[in-house]
């Protein structure tokens, strides 16, 4: 059967790209971006009603907001965004046609058609359920279904996804073994592949109780298996973020893994471990016994969280040997003082990995211990962990890249490149602080998911110290900021997809295989007999010393956090 | 051979570590190993736990066990609705019921005291959150959870919910006091 197969070379960036794959990868990457934009708006409101001196919304348009909020930014952004990264990491990078294209459409529109179904019963105003939909609480059919048809395009993506590795394997596109960050990618689309049946193990029962064909759904099996899908779905994005970063750092240092033994490892951690890790979600739930919630959030959650750790050393530190190998090879910090401060795409990366680290690693961990958990559950905390780990983690690593796709996939230049080099430090650091922030707050009790903290029109209101208003208050700047880098990020990548000036290039070439196999690449080095091994960089035989001091610093802070908050919990009433 | 290419070794799991990968691997085995125990070694040694014990039940039986506690133990009643407040007998079991959107009914505790709180909904989530206590318990529609507290210190709490649960859920408020035990 004669294959279409149409390839071109990125003149800049030597990458290859199959033409039906790039379609896709734009198409999809751009469905993300527009939910961002929607995801955005919403954001902003959300953020002036929980400013107690604002207000701005009334409770019933809050509620709905709040749930249109979660929606669009947790799952249609990021899972969007998520299928343009996988055909990246399985057409582009293993230089091989994308499977099924045809296929690979059905899935989108799907996933389009599910995403406008489920904003459609959300905006009706009989949804308003937020992105957890806990029963008994139930929403609109429409809701359940909007969901479902997301879901099964996701699958299908998914399946598009392994069938290219597939092809590449089979049609001998590459040398050996699969790139580390196909391999990440790899991890994410398994993840995925047992989120979406847990998801739908969930929701389709609830669906059928939302149009009265299952009369009951007990709340706690609810929660429980609601959670296999919800957290195995944040740990998509952890490991496709961490695939991003090891992209940028490829891309922008031409950084190699200092152990693809390490990081690959670290990658099968995360399958094996963390479906079990979603239980610590139901620390503070009836019914389940301690025994439960210790084996599955200790073991489990531990093997997860080392892995995090080591990508989180492995990512520096291979930008670090890069950087001392080029030269920079003075004292601890001279690789990370002369790295490109002013490149988005590292600026971006950087302060997502630091930013996920510090704030939504040691947070998560807090939050996921049995006991400590107790003094932060729904309280505003868990949210302002969350931004910490989702949008400083993930959806600023997605940021980065795509400054680094608009020239290479787009083949665009940037419209504003002065409003891209700051946009990731505010966008950046306004999402620190509003976690941060947020954190403070929830420390002190302020309930997550709320309209008013002073309690208007209640019989018997709380009142809540004058700090935790002020951390409210400090929240709500520091989102505006980020809602303000937010924009900046929108304008520039809009503007230049559509009106930026076309990238030309002399000498470009597209080059046509119409028919049968292309010819397999030639190898582009010769294996070394020995394993490379790092030169005369580093400091006593550390190769990346640098990084191992700030892994030290972050391994204080954690372990300084943690026991501030087990004694905090020590001084609270006895329970047992 | 960076990140986005194939490894040089197609063997990739036999290719060594740097010395600062093994070293921050075994840092972090340790750490994660020393939060492991951390969770039964408070289950010993800590005075913070969350009960294991629960029961399925109806609104119908939970409510019939409330309303014989308030018929029994009510001293005064609070606000304009006369929402009866409760001082039950330190050791008793208490019951506390929440639905939309109110916590029923209004709690008086000794200092001191040990109680066992039975919570439950009887209609959707809610959440049981003590302030300034910040204590934190999901609260389930049929399961009747029994939380062993003590309350330490005299004063006036407040009751909130801090699980969504409709319209007016930012009302959904209610106090618990503690006082010093009454003199023999
Ligand atoms: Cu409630």
């Amino acid at each position: 059967m004669a294959v279409n197969r149409n390839f071109r070379t990125c003149p800049s960036t030597g990458l290859v790209y199959h033409e039906p794959a790039e379609a896709l990868i734009r198409w999809n990457a751009v469905a993300g971006v527009v939910s961002l934009l929607v995801g955005g708006v919403l954001a902003l409101l959300v953020t002036l009603t929980r400013w107690p001196a604002v207000r701005l919304l009334p409770p019933d348009w809050f509620y709905l907001v709040l749930t249109a909020h979660g929606l669009d930014m947790l799952v249609f952004w990021i899972i969007f965004f998520e299928i343009a990264v996988l055909y990246f990491a399985a057409s582009t990078l293993l230089k091989c046609r994308l499977a099924t294209p045809k296929v690979a459409w059905v899935a989108f529109w799907l996933m389009i058609v599910g995403a406008i179904t489920n904003n459609v019963a959300v905006f009706k105003g009989d949804s308003s359920v937020m992105f957890t939909s806990y029963v008994p609480m139930g929403a609109h059919p429409l809701f359940y279904l909007g969901l479902i048809l997301f879901a099964v395009g996701a699958l299908v993506a998914c399946f598009v996804f392994f069938g290219t590795l597939v092809v590449g394997k089979s049609e001998k596109t590459y040398n050996g073994s699969i790139p580390l960050v196909t391999f990440g990618a790899v991890t994410a689309a398994i993840i995925a592949v047992f989120t979406i049946a847990a998801g739908a193990i969930i929701l389709i029962p609830t669906f059928m109780w939302s149009v009265g064909l299952v009369s009951h759904i007990d709340s706690l099996m609810y929660r429980t298996v609601w959670w296999a899908f919800g957290h195995s779905s944040q740990q998509i994005n952890v490991a496709a973020h961490v695939s991003v970063w090891y992209a940028i750092a490829a891309i922008v240092f031409g950084a190699k893994p200092m152990s693809e033994k390490v990081s690959r490892t670290a990658f099968v951690l995360y399958i094996l471990f963390l479906q079990l890790a979603s239980a610590h979600h139901l620390l503070a739930d009836p019914g389940l016994t301690s025994n439960w919630k210790i084996f599955n959030t200790s073991y489990a959650m531990y093997l997860a969280v080392l892995a995090s750790m080591v990508h989180g050393l492995t990512v520096p530190g291979a930008i670090e040997v890069a950087q001392r190998e080029k030269g920079f090879n003075k004292g601890l910090f001279e690789w990370l003082r002369k790295a490109p401060w002013g490149n988005p795409s590292f600026s971006g990366m950087f302060m997502s990995l630091v930013g996920f680290g510090f704030l939504g690693g040691i947070s998560g961990v807090m939050m996921g211990t049995e006991q400590l958990n107790l003094i932060i559950h729904n309280t505003i905390y868990v949210p302002g962990h969350f931004h910490a780990t989702v949008v400083v983690g993930t959806t600023l690593a997605f940021m980065a890249l795509t400054y680094f796709l608009i020239p290479t996939l787009f083949r665009r230049e940037l419209m504003f490149p002065a409003m891209a080099k700051w946009q990731t430090y505010v966008y950046g650091l306004g999402m620190m602080g509003f976690s941060v922030f947020m954190m403070g707050a929830g420390t002190l009790g302020v309930p997550r998911r709320h309209w008013d903290m002073a309690f208007s029109g209640a019989v018997l209101p709380h009142e809540f110290p004058g700090t935790a208003y002020l951390m409210m208050g400090l929240m709500a700047v520091s989102g505006i900021l980020a809602t303000v880098g937010g924009a900046m990020f929108l304008i520039n990548t809009v503007g230049s997809v559509f009106l930026g000036k076309k990238i030309q290039t002399p000498g470009f070439a597209r080059v046509s295989v119409k028919d049968g196999m292309a010819p397999a690449p030639t190898p582009e080095f010769a294996a070394p007999a020995v394993p490379a091994v790092h030169g005369s960089i580093g400091i006593g035989g550390f190769v990346a010393p640098g990084t191992f001091v700030l892994a030290m610093v972050f391994l204080t802070s954690f372990i300084l956090y943690y026991f501030v908050n087990w004694k905090y919990l020590s001084t609270v009433w006895p329970l047992k | 051979m960076s990140a986005i290419q194939s490894p040089p070794q197609r063997v990739w799991w036999k290719q060594p570590l740097d010395r600062v990968e093994g070293t921050w691997i075994v840092i972090a085995f340790v750490w994660c190993m020393v939060m492991f125990f951390m969770m039964p070694y408070w289950h010993v040694y800590g005075k913070q736990n969350l009960s294991n014990e629960a029961y399925r039940s109806t609104p119908e039986a939970f409510l019939a066990k409330a309303q014989a506690m308030v018929d029994k133990h009510t001293v005064r009643t609070v606000t304009e609705q006369n929402i009866p407040v409760v001082h039950p007998v330190p050791g008793a079991d208490v019951y506390l019921v929440a639905r939309l959107w109110q916590w029923w009914p209004v709690l008086e505790l000794e200092e001191g005291q040990t109680y066992r709180l039975h919570i439950m909904s009887t209609d959707w989530l809610h959440g049981f959150s003590l302030q300034p206590e910040n204590i934190n318990i999901q609260v389930h529609p049929g399961y009747e959870h029994v939380v062993t507290m003590t309350p330490t210190k005299e004063g006036t709490y407040s009751i909130i919910c801090n699980e969504y649960c409709g319209i007016n859920h930012h009302t959904m408020a209610s106090k618990l006091y503690v006082v010093k035990p009454k003199k023999q």
